[in-house]
């Protein structure tokens, strides 16, 4: 302790050394018990989920439900098939990154490579603040301009949610691009290439796995969004025909219903949150594996 | 040589012009096949390459003012559609059929803003002090930790509201409330607090903690005296981020706060935050103007939030 404790007597010296050290010890201990909250709250979601969707799994039986084209839960009896959702989450999504990824990798090379700084310097952070916009937005948006154009369709969702990705896409191919060693570019030129051939056939195959992972967190986006899909997408619950059919997704298939789902109606809607929540955590891996060999 | 140096702000500065040239013509007089056979002349007419930079220019230039086009028109549309409805009815304290009030869901969406953070930060924040200042390096713990906040990252927000009707309103029978939306929005921003906290902490040079270790000072003493408020601008900028995320979230809330338009009496009653609401009125279809006017508070709301935040990391790294 400092020299001014050095008059206090032995007894209480050694009793705020304890004290000190059962504090220091306790908070360290505390610290660590909250950090264990976020594997609480991953197995609790977990166990929830899983346990809540268990009777419709077992009743329906996971391959007819998985398989199943039709979603009929007010039939007697009921037919619960999610395929025309699974495929409709992932014909949107297929849309969304089909208009959103060229666009968006276009714009992150501009960022990256040819703004002007006076420009980068406005729209840098405005694009920043865009990647906020409540999907509620987006949906109000998509209801007044797209939907007049398109219809309630795949369509006019793949093209709501193509611009919806564009932020996150475009900031994490930008820092990708970016992290590139100068010397690539400068090597490109050295051997006779002009800037922009130099960036296309150079710095983006060498930003290839950030590039990637900026893609994957946008399917990961795209797969995961509920409010703006439902405003423009239709939400019928059946096999789309083509790309101007309405459907639904998984995620709009539990809103839609779960104000009024009793019983295995409600049980095949958790069991729908399940499949989402698969499908999410297999993007999630494959966004880490990718980020991984990015560095 | 211009094909080099017209389109590339960069180039001037990273490859000398004096270079560039040069090499240029050492490496195309070395090309048999390249059009002109390297005679001096045909080094400023490539016309293959010199068409193929000037598509590409396009196409950059293009994309970039589509995505940022696209993203502006969003705003404008909002702003145009909404504007003329924001009218002072709309900011009345009860909301009444005829009179779609917004004031009764910005109260609720400031109070379960702040009940969330309530929730949130006292588990987030030490949690990431653990992790930057306590856990032992390379240790298991903290890359489980570390994986199971990102896989939290990663759900999508009506698996969170899934849970929370499960949990919250369900299992522990605290039914729709603000209480509930809370809790189930205070998981869902624990990752983006844990993250940007410890992010803040280590941006903390070890040199102070040296510095306050020297001093006498224990572990628990320099966290909370020196690295805490040294980060503090940077766990701030976090937070607000966090309540932008909260404001702008609709898919976890209809089933856990659910959607009562009136002010909550208690943390126990259900309400509708803004983004709730708009859906309301969207689904309802009737008063889409005053929808597209609680847009535009909306997105003033979310847009201020998330410049505030950007602004103070911005003093950070200066």
């Amino acid at each position: 302790m400092s020299p001014a404790h050095e008059s206090t007597d032995v007894l209480t010296e050694t009793s705020t050394w304890t004290w000190r050290l059962v504090k220091e010890r306790g908070m360290g201990l505390l610290f660590a018990f909250t950090a264990l909250v976020s594997i609480a709250a991953v197995a609790l979601i977990c166990v929830f989920l899983v346990g809540g969707s268990l009777p419709a799994f077992s009743e329906i039986g996971l391959f007819a439900f998985l398989t199943g084209t039709d979603w009929s839960p007010s039939d007697v009896p009921p037919t619960f098939g999610i395929l025309p959702m699974i495929v409709g989450s992932l014909y949107i999504t297929a849309g969304a990154i089909v208009v959103g990824v060229p666009v968006g990798l276009l714009a992150a090379v501009f960022l990256a490579r040819s703004c002007p700084p006076r420009l980068y310097r406005i729209v840098k952070p405005g694009v920043d603040l865009l990647a906020g916009i409540p999907s509620v937005v987006y949906g109000f948006f998509g209801m007044a301009a797209i939907v007049p154009l398109f219809d309630n369709s795949m369509l006019a969702a793949s093209v709501l949610l193509g611009i919806m990705i564009l932020p996150t896409i475009v900031a994490l191919a930008e820092s990708a691009l970016r992290a590139v060693p100068e010397s690539y570019y400068e090597g490109a030129l050295a051997l006779g290439s002009g800037h922009y051939r130099a960036v296309y056939s150079v710095l983006l195959p060498a930003a290839r796995s950030g590039v990637l992972a900026a893609i994957v967190l946008g399917v990961g986006r795209a797969i995961g969004e509920t409010m703006a899909v439902i405003m423009v997408a239709g939400n019928q619950a059946r096999m789309p025909d083509s790309i101007f059919d309405g459907v639904r997704t998984l995620t709009a298939n539990i809103v839609l219903e779960m104000g009024y789902a009793a019983d295995l109606h409600r049980q095949a809607l958790i069991a729908t949150g399940v499949v989402l929540l698969v499908f999410i955590l297999l993007i999630n891996l494959s966004f880490s594996a990718l980020v991984r060999k990015a560095r | 040589m211009n094909a080099v140096t017209d389109t590339a702000p960069r180039a001037t500065a990273t490859a000398p012009r004096g270079m560039t040239g040069p090499i240029r013509q050492a490496s195309s007089a070395a090309a048999p096949l390249s059009p002109g056979g390297g005679t001096g002349e045909s080094l400023n007419a490539r016309p293959h390459g010199q068409t193929r930079e000037h598509i590409l220019r396009f196409l950059t230039w293009a994309g970039a003012a589509l995505a940022i086009g696209a993203l502006l028109y969003i705003v404008a549309f909002i702003l145009i559609r909404g504007v003329p409805y924001l009218k002072p009815s709309l900011f009345a304290w009860e909301y009444t059929s005829d009179n779609v009030s917004l004031m009764p869901a910005l109260v609720s969406t400031i109070v379960l803003t702040v009940l969330s953070l309530v929730i949130a930060l006292p588990l987030g924040v030490p949690a990431a002090i653990w992790l930057a200042e306590y856990a032992p390096r390379g240790s298991r713990l903290v890359s489980l930790v570390r994986m199971m906040s990102d896989t939290l990252a990663g759900i999508p927000s009506i698996v969170y509201g899934l849970f929370g009707l499960l949990f919250f309103v369900g299992w522990l029978g605290w039914g729709f409330s603000v209480l509930a939306g809370a809790a189930t929005l205070a998981i869902m921003i624990l990752p983006l607090t844990m993250r940007s906290t410890e992010e803040a902490l280590r941006a903390v040079p070890d040199g102070w903690r040296e510095a306050a270790f020297g001093l006498g000072a224990g572990r628990l003493r320099t966290t909370f005296r020196v690295v805490l408020p040294a980060a503090m601008p940077g766990i701030l900028a976090g937070v607000i981020l966090a309540v932008g995320r909260i404001v702008g979230e609709t898919a976890a809330l209809i089933y856990t706060a659910g959607t009562v338009a009136q002010v909550p009496g208690s943390p126990m009653e259900s309400a509708r935050t803004l983004s709730v609401h708009m859906y309301a009125l969207s689904s309802e279809g009737l008063h889409l103007g005053e929808g597209y006017a609680t847009a535009v508070v909306l997105l003033v709301v979310v847009i201020g939030i998330n410049a505030v935040s950007a602004a103070i990391a911005k003093r950070i790294t200066r």
